[in-house]
């Protein structure tokens, strides 16, 4: 295995032989991979998620011809176009920097990694990208039903494009179907299936996938709390919007049971992925927990301080055997320890099993984080959920219409009082972004856990790194992608809220006539507005 | 024809097919600043390329993407080795990408000043800088025996990869003011041909200089006969937009950067980046190619989806064949632009 340079040794074979100069140059382009996919998956998520409520959306319009569904899907719409040019524009970086930065790792991986990045762009960035044009320009042009299909189409995009990118990343993490050619020493694929539908690929999906959708539930659920509240308190100005009110209460409930149904499946993935893990990562897992030591029953730990140096925690509150479920589905299996790994680790490829040690800090609290962060997402979906029910389980004279906020209810005839009822709907809110917390900390987790490996035990990340990029070149790039991705985040996240106060478009009419393909429905006037244009 | 062979001709195709394309939206940017006269005008430029220029984009995608799967060691050399024109050509394609999304999500003057400033620029740039750095790759570059890129950044602003810039940025431009013509109603239509013809000869006058320059230093037999079409193809497009014969002006403005992309690119093989340093250096279609499992693999996969890109892309636009004038853009009235979701 040539490409595997022997983490310990001084000779790290840099040009200048500078092992400092190499460890400033693989941390530099670790900091730019780390803050340019964070940034990006921040869009990622939502994008995913609402291009398909969208469509949900606007397939409720097409088939019920209520004016709800059509505002909810306009303005749905709007908040989602915010988001994708940002997910669009910042992936390009994500294609392009494993050449800029990492082209030891694109010469050593390219035959088996290119693959699935080449199918993502021929499957599924034409198909999104192609596709969503239609649907922004398309409201006059399209047969409604045809439009409505587009943004199916684009919702199907974006779920392709997550399939094939995690495919690329389950093999960094879990290399299959593949092997080393031994003249030249790089990686060849010898089995595309393996790498498409391996255990790995297939949890990690489900996890992705059912996260992003909480996210984009929790996203919903904080927007509608915040205009239903609004209208709570202000009732003469809610009354003269009754078409607002029901566009979010439409909204929310429907975030509701989004973020119940893929909260529980989050959870669920998240389990079968700890499993998988546990299996083929022993060291990620033991080092989520801060488990130090092999043990039989192992207690998962709730709290704990880690000292690396003397290799068990100072502080420690735990709960007994359920890390041993976690891993095994038994309360009293034996699950490795950070040491006992380290060691295996040292003996199967070489150097100080120190150098196997991840940081624990991160891992341990970025697991943490990322549970926790989103399970509240959840537990709010299920309060709210039950709170805002409807008929059949109200008193008939607690029971709200379609125009009015509901009343937050704790058994049939009992209503929150003002002071819950104030907290439950600011909870609504403030729990907006949780699952973009929790996105980034499983993926600083999961890339972390996998340290010192850029593909386990094929690869180490500070052999990765591009040899004849500069340094100064390297800085310049990370003080540009950082402070532009800053100026843009202001920029985007000012639109959003700005467009997700104002509010649905009420008094927008949707078209009155389908349009044709043939040209636009009434026929004449060729000299009409556009129904869009940027 | 091996399979190597194969990807060598299909990366070309989608380089070609990226040029074709984006091609003409950074020539719609560029335009906005010499053609369009006021607000209006420089919108309905903007939206003639609205629905279309971000399924063009994907096209450098999967070129990328593509290069990566079929030829790692080319993927790996270019981009590594040519970081700071990429660096820069990302900074413009994401800012160009938000700018065409947002410009009209606020209704205040600046802030759509603004936006319609960085379309110019982000235009400009990317137009120029393949053109830099395509022209570095057919006259080959310090690569050394690791394959890996060991000139500097300067090096890559050489005259002939210079004149190659100007080359891409004025067809790109001439492209541009074609397919404005083609898609525009009223005033600006006449003036888009009025500056196609100045791109146009402007091109004409580069391209002739680049393109012998590069026959001479690398070419062979093929690259020759594309040349000729290159040079017959760029006056028809001439020809053809004096006449107002605007849909084969487009057509034979696409062909010149068709036939000019394939020159480069059968000047080039069998090499896909040449070494100045030693020849033995050079990364070819044999030496930087993957195995011919993903190689076979990826042509199944490009010849069942290629044709389907290619079918849904030309439906899209077909569905926005109309030409669009300053009548059709919405108004400009602040608070209505507040709902133009």
């Amino acid at each position: 295995m040539k490409f595997v340079r022997n983490v310990t040794s001084n000779e790290v074979g840099w040009r200048e032989g500078d092992v400092e100069l190499a460890i400033a140059h693989e941390t530099i382009a670790r900091w730019q991979f780390g803050i340019t996919t964070v940034y990006h998956f921040l869009f990622v998520p939502l994008t995913i998620s609402l291009a398909a409520i969208v469509a949900g959306l606007e397939t409720a319009w097409v088939r019920t011809d209520k004016e709800k569904y059509f505002h909810a899907t306009k303005f749905w719409g709007k908040l989602f176009l915010i988001n994708i040019a940002m997910g669009v524009v910042t992936g390009i970086v994500q294609e392009f920097q494993f050449g800029m930065n990492w082209s030891d790792y694109s010469r050593f991986v390219g035959d088996v990694f290119g693959a699935p990045l080449a199918m993502e762009a021929l499957i599924a960035f034409f198909f999104e990208s192609t596709f969503i044009g239609l649907w922004i320009f398309g409201w006059d042009k399209l047969p409604r039903k045809l439009h409505c299909a587009c943004m199916w189409m684009v919702a199907l995009g974006t779920v392709l494009s997550a399939y094939f990118i995690l495919a690329a990343n389950s093999w960094m993490q879990h290399p299959v179907g593949y092997t080393i050619d031994p003249a030249t020493g790089k990686a060849q694929l010898t089995d595309i299936a393996k790498v498409l539908f391996q255990d790995t690929t297939v949890t990690v999906v489900l996890h992705t996938l059912t996260a992003a959708f909480l996210t984009g539930a929790a996203f919903m659920v904080g927007i509608a709390s915040f205009h239903l509240w609004k209208a709570k308190r202000k009732p003469e100005s809610a009354a003269a919007a009754p078409a607002k009110v029901a566009v979010m209460r439409t909204s929310l409930r429907l975030g509701l049971v989004l973020a119940v149904v893929f909260g529980l499946g989050t959870a669920l993935s998240g389990d079968s992925l700890a499993k998988v893990m546990f299996r083929q990562q022993p060291m990620k897992m033991a080092a989520a927990e801060a488990l130090w030591d092999t043990k039989a029953p192992a207690p998962f730990s709730v709290f704990a301080v880690g000292d690396v140096s003397k290799g068990h925690n100072s502080v420690e509150l735990e709960i007994p055997g359920i890390l041993s479920f976690l891993a095994n589905s038994d309360f009293s299996s034996s699950v490795p320890g950070i040491n006992d790994t380290a060691q295996a680790e040292a003996a199967k490829y070489g150097g100080d099993p120190k150098d196997y040690i991840p940081s624990i800090f991160v891992t341990y609290w970025g697991f943490r984080l990322m549970i926790g962060f989103g399970m509240t997402s959840f537990v709010a979906g299920v309060i709210g959920l039950w709170t805002t029910r409807k008929k059949r389980f109200l008193a008939p004279e607690f029971r709200t219409g379609d125009t009015e906020v509901p009343r937050l209810m704790l058994t049939p005839k009992r209503e929150l009082g003002p002071f819950l009822t104030k907290w439950s709907w600011r909870i609504g809110i403030l729990t907006m972004g949780f699952p973009l917390i929790a996105n980034s900390f499983g993926w600083i987790f999961t890339e972390m856990g996998r340290q010192p490996w850029a593909v386990f035990g094929l690869m180490t990340t500070a052999s990765a790194v591009s040899p004849n990029v500069g340094i100064g070149t390297q800085i310049g790039a990370l003080a540009t992608f950082t402070s532009l991705y800053a100026v843009l985040a202001v920029v985007e996240v000012k639109l959003l809220v700005k467009y997700a106060k104002a509010g649905p478009v009420t008094d927008e009419r949707p078209p009155t006539e389908d349009p044709t393909l043939r040209g636009p429905a009434s026929g004449d006037d060729a000299d009409k507005p556009l129904a869009f244009a940027y | 024809m091996e399979l190597h062979d194969v990807w060598f001709v299909l990366i070309a195709v989608l380089w070609i097919g990226y040029f074709f394309l984006e091609g003409f939206d950074f020539g719609i940017g560029i335009l906005t600043k010499p053609l369009a006269r006021n607000t209006a005008e420089r919108r309905v430029l903007i939206n003639t390329i609205g629905p279309v220029w971000d399924g063009n984009e994907v096209w450098l995608l999967t070129a990328g993407g593509a290069t990566f799967a079929a030829f790692p060691d080319w993927y790996a050399t270019l981009f590594s080795g040519f970081y700071i024109p990429l660096l820069l050509i990302l900074v413009c394609l994401i800012v160009r990408g938000v700018a065409f999304e947002y410009r009209a999500k606020r209704p205040e003057p600046r802030w759509q000043r603004n936006w319609e400033e960085a379309i110019f620029w982000t235009s400009l740039v990317p137009a120029f800088l393949w053109g830099v750095a395509f022209a570095n790759i057919v006259r080959g570059v310090d690569i050394d025996a690791q394959k890996n890129y060991v000139g500097g950044f300067w090096d890559l602003l050489n005259p002939y990869a210079l004149l190659g810039g100007l080359v891409t940025l004025s067809l790109f431009t001439f492209h541009g003011a074609v397919f404005a013509a083609l898609k525009t109603v009223g005033d600006i239509r006449d003036r888009a041909r009025a500056a196609a013809l100045k791109a146009g000869l402007a091109a004409a006058a580069l391209a002739a200089v680049f393109l012998i320059w590069t026959q001479a230093d690398n070419g062979n037999g093929w690259s020759l006969a594309a040349l000729v079409i290159a040079v017959l193809a760029l006056v028809g497009a001439l020809l053809a937009n004096r006449a107002a014969r605007e849909g084969w002006a487009f057509v034979l403005s696409g062909a010149t950067i068709v036939a000019a992309v394939a020159m480069l690119f059968l000047a080039l093989f069998p090499d896909v980046m040449p070494s100045t340093l030693n020849p033995e250096w050079s990364l070819t279609v044999t030496n930087a190619a993957s195995s011919p499992y993903t190689l076979k693999l990826m042509t199944i996969v490009a010849a069942v989806f290629t044709p389907l890109v290619l079918l849904y892309q030309s439906w899209t636009y077909w569905v926005f064949r109309k030409r669009i004038g300053v009548q059709h853009i919405p108004g400009h009235d602040p608070a209505a632009a507040l709902d133009q979701g």
